[in-house]
């Protein structure tokens, strides 16, 4: 039943992501993909799981060595597409 | 309530946070917003998880922390935004090798099924080859490594069996889940995969395999939420997955090439074809350039990859200035895979405060091209190249182009007579309304910009 409800998940998010997406313009196409890819860093959430959990001193490295990688990911990503985006500006009224 | 279902409904918060992120993304006056509602969705997402009986020692998890959030604010305060192709690679590799980590630490969870170890292998798989694929990236992108393709005699061949070995690997991996050679084999083959898909990428079609990693970055967190059963990674995940592809798809169109073609072949290899070019290269001094431009009416800037390598954005912003105060319309055209990254030109000139509704997609500019005085373009050549529409046996025929070979004049800036990265000759250079301005684009610029203060 997991697998169903899993799989039914990732069908439905896949098509909202293809609508979401296509809407955005090309001119945000960088901060878009910095915005997705610190996103993508979600994978911190299972690897809090495996270096804080009670394993083997493998999984634990593995662990905290995934967290370290995946917050790299998602604050690194978060910020620079902070600063990116505070970069944009619309052409002030006419002067 | 219990602390699972706390959590769940918490994932399920965060779900709608990033979907709401990823919404407001679409508009420049919203995006900033976006990002910061993603970003919220993501706090909400880490510090619930904290919360799960499963973690017992939090020393691990603060150490993990600590240096990831010291290295990622510390590179992203400080990379030049004409680093970012390179900068935005590298994450995307630090996500791909964590949800690898991810997927091995599964490994360890008690009763596994064959659903759950195909899952763990993919998790291996698509993480390791976005790794080492996005270093190999990063690596192209910032020079570091030569940004020709690097293709050898049967390299397809060799690439097929190490998918084949990839695929036996994963059902072996299946089958004796109990024997650590087959992970270990896994990681090492899912490794090396990563590299040759990429080396034989060349610089121009970086925008298309970036948009691939970031899509396979999203994809791996998907397969390591099924490894260990838990959704807000599968939501997330193929929310990124989707994003990617359809970055992918923009930038193939955007070069009438196939994912494939991209992937397969390495560019270039199709010359000669193309026939000869007639006409003559007409050479123009900035002085000369001077006079025509303060007679022009409107201008047309079209930036390309030279532009972010001679650091030019912000003298362009200068001229555009001083031309508008001249009584001058100026406008940017910004082709789809200009540069190295999708969008690469748009943030470049917004670091310069260059106003984004000034900046006009390609089908949005070539109507009003022959209107236009002058077309100024400064280190782009491919994505201008009349061969593209002229030319059947061109290895670009067929790519949609910014003509700006319709405009009046055309300034071509540009180091010297070497060919793009296509290492096609461009029959532009050799109109007779286009004018070459040879040397460094930013010296250029800056010429032009002091005769106009004089």
């Amino acid at each position: 039943m997991d697998l169903v409800y899993l799989s039914f998940i990732l069908i439905l998010s896949i098509f909202l992501g293809f609508e979401l997406i296509q809407k955005v313009p090309a001119t945000l196409h960088t901060p878009l993909m910095s915005g997705a890819n610190a996103i993508s860093g979600i994978t911190l959430v299972g690897a809090l799981i495996g270096a804080g959990g009670q394993g083997s001193t493998l999984t634990v490295v593995l662990g905290t060595m995934a967290v370290a990688f995946a917050t790299i990911n998602v604050v690194g990503g978060y910020l620079v597409t902070d600063r990116m985006l505070a970069m944009f500006k619309k052409k002030t009224t006419e002067k | 309530m219990s602390t699972t279902m706390l959590i769940n409904l918490s994932y399920t918060v965060a779900a709608v946070l990033f979907i709401f992120g990823l919404k407001y993304l679409g508009s420049p006056a919203t995006a900033r917003r976006g990002n910061a509602i993603s970003a919220l969705g993501m706090l909400l997402a880490v510090v619930v998880t904290l919360l799960d009986q499963a973690i017992i020692d939090y020393r691990w998890i603060l150490l993990g922390v600590l240096i990831g959030t010291a290295v990622g604010a510390f590179a992203a305060r400080l990379v030049a935004m004409t680093a970012m192709p390179e900068m935005v690679a590298l994450f995307n590799g630090f996500g791909g090798i964590a949800s690898l980590m991810v997927g091995w630490v599964a490994l360890a969870q008690p009763r596994l099924s064959s659903f759950i170890l195909l899952t763990i292998f993919l998790s291996i798989l698509i993480g390791g080859v976005t790794f080492t694929g996005s270093l190999v990236a990063w690596g192209k992108l910032s020079e570091k490594l030569p940004g020709r393709p690097i293709l050898f005699h049967g390299q397809r061949l060799v690439n097929g069996a190490l998918l084949l070995a990839n695929f036996a690997c994963g059902a072996m991996f299946v089958l004796h889940p109990e024997q650590h050679l087959w992970l270990y084999l896994a990681v090492a083959l899912s490794s090396i995969l990563g590299v040759m898909t990429v080396i034989p990428i060349g610089g121009a079609d970086m925008p298309v395999i970036i948009s691939l990693l970031n899509s396979y970055s999203g994809l791996a967190a998907c397969a390591a939420g099924f490894a260990i059963n838990n959704n807000i990674l599968i939501v997330a995940g193929s929310l990124v997955g989707a994003s990617g592809i359809i970055l992918t798809n923009i930038m193939c169109k955007a070069m009438n090439r196939t994912l494939g073609n991209v992937l397969f072949s390495g560019f270039g290899a199709v010359d000669e074809a193309g026939g000869k070019i007639e006409g003559e290269v007409t050479a123009l001094s900035a002085e000369d350039a001077y006079y025509v431009l303060e007679a022009a009416q409107s201008v047309v800037v079209i930036p390309g990859y030279g532009m972010a390598v001679a650091q030019a954005q912000h003298v362009v912003k200068e001229l555009q200035q001083i031309l508008e105060k001249n009584g001058c319309e100026v406008i940017y055209a910004i082709h789809p895979v200009a540069g190295r990254m999708p969008g690469h030109m748009n943030v470049l000139l917004a670091e310069a405060d260059v106003p984004y509704d000034l900046l006009l997609e390609m089908d949005d500019i070539n109507p009003r091209m022959e209107a236009f005085d002058v077309a100024i373009v400064i280190g782009a050549n491919d994505v201008v190249n009349p061969a593209a529409r002229e030319t059947p046996g061109s290895p670009i025929y067929g790519m949609p182009i910014i003509n700006a070979d319709y405009a009046r004049t055309v300034f071509v800036l540009k180091r010297s007579m070497a060919s793009g990265f296509a290492g096609l000759d461009n029959p532009l250079f050799y109109r007779k309304n286009a004018r070459m301005i040879f040397g460094d684009a930013k010296e250029t610029l800056g010429r032009l910009v002091r005769e106009f203060s004089n």
